[in-house]
């Protein structure tokens, strides 16, 4: 799957749509995808990158709970509308994803980006939690 | 969490099927400079128009290069992926990288109206087809 980031461009290949396996199940028929994602760390925050094409920025909905990260974007569907499939080399559907947190992350302190199809979320990390001393009577 | 589809009798999902049973047809031909196969792309009809839809998540409007001939399409570009200075990757999923390819639609289409969108990484290509290769009614005299 990686690719090495050289200065040469390499070519491009296509990756085929993971489609989404949940545990739980749907209530809606339609197909989920799970978006391509980078997750990298620096020094104050941990960066999430997920390739989202076609969602607009009213249809991402980003969550915590219960120290689950969950990630979705539904594609308006109306733009589709009028469109009869001649030939398709991919399928349409929205995206969900959801990632366990560790406790290093500060749940308050999440902010969400929308580029060209692409979410990047920045994840501060916590204040380290301050050593503390007991002191014994 | 209450979501509300306008769709919920399975609207979408008879498209998505629809999209899935076109995906071994041999409608687009690569041509004969065709690069590799990315982007992939989605043809669809609209009225007479032929409109073609490609996911190109992360690229800049001013990567991307469009180029029509005849009936032939060239798409090509670049995508980047950077993480910052001193970052250590976790998990890495999206491809960087350059692409050029090139397909030959089987109707004729006017060059000269060929118009191209790119919105929340979707290019849309919109070929409308030649007056001229429009068929045309016969009545029987």
């Amino acid at each position: 799957m990686a690719k090495s980031q050289g200065a040469k461009p390499q070519e491009l290949a296509v990756q085929e749509k993971k489609e989404l396996v949940s545990k739980e199940e749907s209530t809606v028929p339609a197909r989920y995808y799970v978006q391509n994602t980078d997750i990298y760390e620096t020094d104050d925050a941990l960066t999430v990158v997920m390739e989202m094409p076609g969602v607009e920025k009213k249809n991402v909905e980003v969550n915590i709970e219960n120290d689950v990260l969950r990630v979705e974007g539904r594609i308006d569907f109306a733009k589709y509308e009028g469109l009869e499939p001649l030939y398709t080399e991919y399928n349409v559907g929205h995206f969900a994803r959801t990632f366990t947190l560790s406790n290093k992350i500060d749940r308050q302190q999440i902010a969400a980006q929308l580029n060209e199809g692409v979410l990047t979320l920045t994840l501060k990390k916590a204040k380290e939690a301050i050593p503390r001393k007991i002191a014994i009577n | 969490m209450a979501m509300l589809f306008p769709d919920s009798y399975g609207t979408f999902l008879e498209f998505q099927q629809a999209l899935d049973a076109l995906r071994t047809s041999s409608w687009l031909e690569p041509s004969i400079s065709s690069g590799g196969a990315f982007p992939p792309l989605n043809v669809f009809r609209k009225g007479d128009d032929i409109v073609i839809l490609t996911e190109l998540p992360g690229i800049r409007k001013a990567d991307l290069q469009i180029q029509v001939k005849g009936r032939t399409i060239r798409l090509a570009g670049t995508k980047p992926v950077e993480y910052g200075e001193k970052a250590s990757v976790h998990r890495r999923e999206r491809l960087a990288g350059s692409f050029d390819r090139a397909v030959t639609l089987p109707v004729e289409i006017d060059a000269d109206r060929v118009k191209a969108e790119y919105h929340d990484g979707i290019l849309a290509l919109y070929l409308p087809r030649a007056e001229r290769d429009k068929p045309k009614t016969i009545t029987v005299a």
